[in-house]
């Protein structure tokens, strides 16, 4: 058996724009899961109780379910119920949710990381919680967060693929029909692996750079 | 939900599956981490690069496109796995991949002094990971692998997509037979976060057992996080 070149570059075009739709969905979960994940963190620290126990066993919950079964679940039972959304609005969705409660980790690690003198100071100046949060704590917890949060978002990029079970037309699913029709998976799904190689590596090796500058900064 | 019940049976049966392919994907995983730490650690050049490519192959793609890979590729190039073969050696190297990292960095946080000190005292090497560097390295390394555990059986309702009938497959099934999507994916996601506790709570029993004795574990353990 000897790789189909041509084959390969006759179905690249379409390959390519299923990627459009990885990294739309790729971008749309982050999105969500940045803002999700701030509101679990936040809402563990709150001082009630009944808001800290709810969001912490959601986020657990989702921590310690398979983003498969969310995603059916989400895709399958929402109909149910009346709502109907595309389903690439059902992927963003699960995939937002399912890393928020990651991402709410890291939020809390890095918010705990502020000196309590900053809290302090911000009490001493009179500062409204919300003031406390927009202008001392946030600027000062979230730029050493950068890193963590962007291998999270790596990671939902690789699980987009994911999307294809509930026909979201992204790559995946692109190599699978193309595949489908020919009778030939290799070079579709070999492309589109090197593709994924092609966009998170230099990613991954970016994270790491702002990584090291990060600690530069820091010591 | 009374209908539910009588495909019990069913999703057992798939519960069965999922457990046998966690359990035998975890063994590969931890073979395959520690061996691949260890080389990436202290290993001779040539081969720290091919296990370096290994592993930003596997961290660097999909698992659902590995595992399809695996299914439609590799019987064209001649190897021919059983479904339930594939989709094990796949979901233990891409667990392994992300593993080998955690041994690294764990064998990387054992303080120097202990390896200059298994020279000076003339330990072979089997003595020097036996006695000294494995059950210093071993505490920092369960709690990262826990959480790695989880996210191997998190992978595996994945093998439902390459005709394996695993929990999740089978809950599709029985989906399709009731059209009760809610009550049945609801019944395997609490199936799912209770196997995950559980995987969590052997994890937690181990680091206690192998904490016992180690004054220096809060320090070593702050070394391993920078």
């Amino acid at each position: 058996m000897t790789f189909d070149f041509d084959f390969a570059l006759q179905v690249l075009p379409d390959l390519v724009r299923g990627f459009a739709i990885t990294i739309q969905a790729t971008v749309g979960g982050s999105v969500l899961a940045l803002a999700l994940g701030l509101a679990f963190a936040l809402a563990n620290r709150s001082e009630n109780r009944l808001l800290r126990v709810c969001s912490g066993s959601a986020s657990e919950f989702l921590r310690r379910t398979p983003l498969l079964v969310q995603l059916f679940f989400i895709f399958y039972v929402l109909p149910d119920v009346g709502i109907v959304i595309p389903p690439i609005w059902a992927g963003i969705l699960a995939l937002g949710l399912h890393s928020s409660a990651y991402m709410s980790e890291v939020y809390r690690a890095g918010i705990e990381a502020v000196p309590k003198g900053q809290w302090e100071a911000a009490l001493a100046l009179n500062y409204h919680p919300v003031q406390t949060w927009r202008r001392v704590i946030l600027p000062q917890a979230i730029p050493p967060m950068v890193p963590a949060l962007g291998n999270y978002v790596v990671l939902m990029f690789k699980e987009t693929a994911l999307l294809a079970v509930i026909t979201v037309p992204e790559a995946m699913n692109t190599a699978r029909d193309i595949g489908n029709s020919t009778y030939q998976y290799t070079e579709p799904v070999t492309v589109v692996g090197i593709l994924y190689l092609l966009i998170s590596i230099p990613v991954v090796l970016a994270l790491r750079f702002i990584e090291r500058r990060v600690h530069q900064e820091a010591a | 939900m009374s209908q539910l019940y009588s495909f019990l049976p069913m999703l057992l049966q798939g519960l069965v599956t999922t457990i046998q392919i966690t359990v035998v994907a975890a063994v590969i995983a931890t073979v395959v981490a520690t061996v691949c730490g260890v080389i990436r650690y202290s290993g001779w050049w040539p081969l720290r690069a091919i296990v370096g490519i290994y592993i930003e192959i596997f961290r660097g793609t999909s698992c659902y496109v590995q595992l399809f890979w695996a299914f439609f590729v590799l019987p064209l190039l001649g190897v021919t796995l059983s479904p339930f073969a594939a989709a094990v050696v796949v979901i233990g190297l891409n667990v392994g991949s992300y593993g080998s990292e955690v041994v690294r960095g764990a064998l990387k946080a054992v303080p120097r002094g202990q390896w200059e000190a298994c020279v000076a005292l003339n330990y072979s090497t089997w003595h020097k990971y036996r006695y000294v560097i494995v059950p210093q390295a071993m505490r920092l390394a369960i709690a990262p692998m826990a959480n790695l555990m989880v996210d191997l059986l998190k992978i595996t309702p994945l093998v439902s997509l390459v005709t394996i009938s695993d929990l999740t497959y089978e809950a599709m099934v029985v989906r399709q037979q009731t059209g009760n999507s809610f009550a049945t994916f609801l019944t395997i996601l609490v199936v799912y976060f209770v196997l995950s506790s559980a995987i969590i709570a052997v994890f937690r029993r181990l680091e206690i057992h192998f904490s016992r004795g180690a004054e220096t574990f809060a320090t070593n353990k702050e070394a391993a996080a920078t």
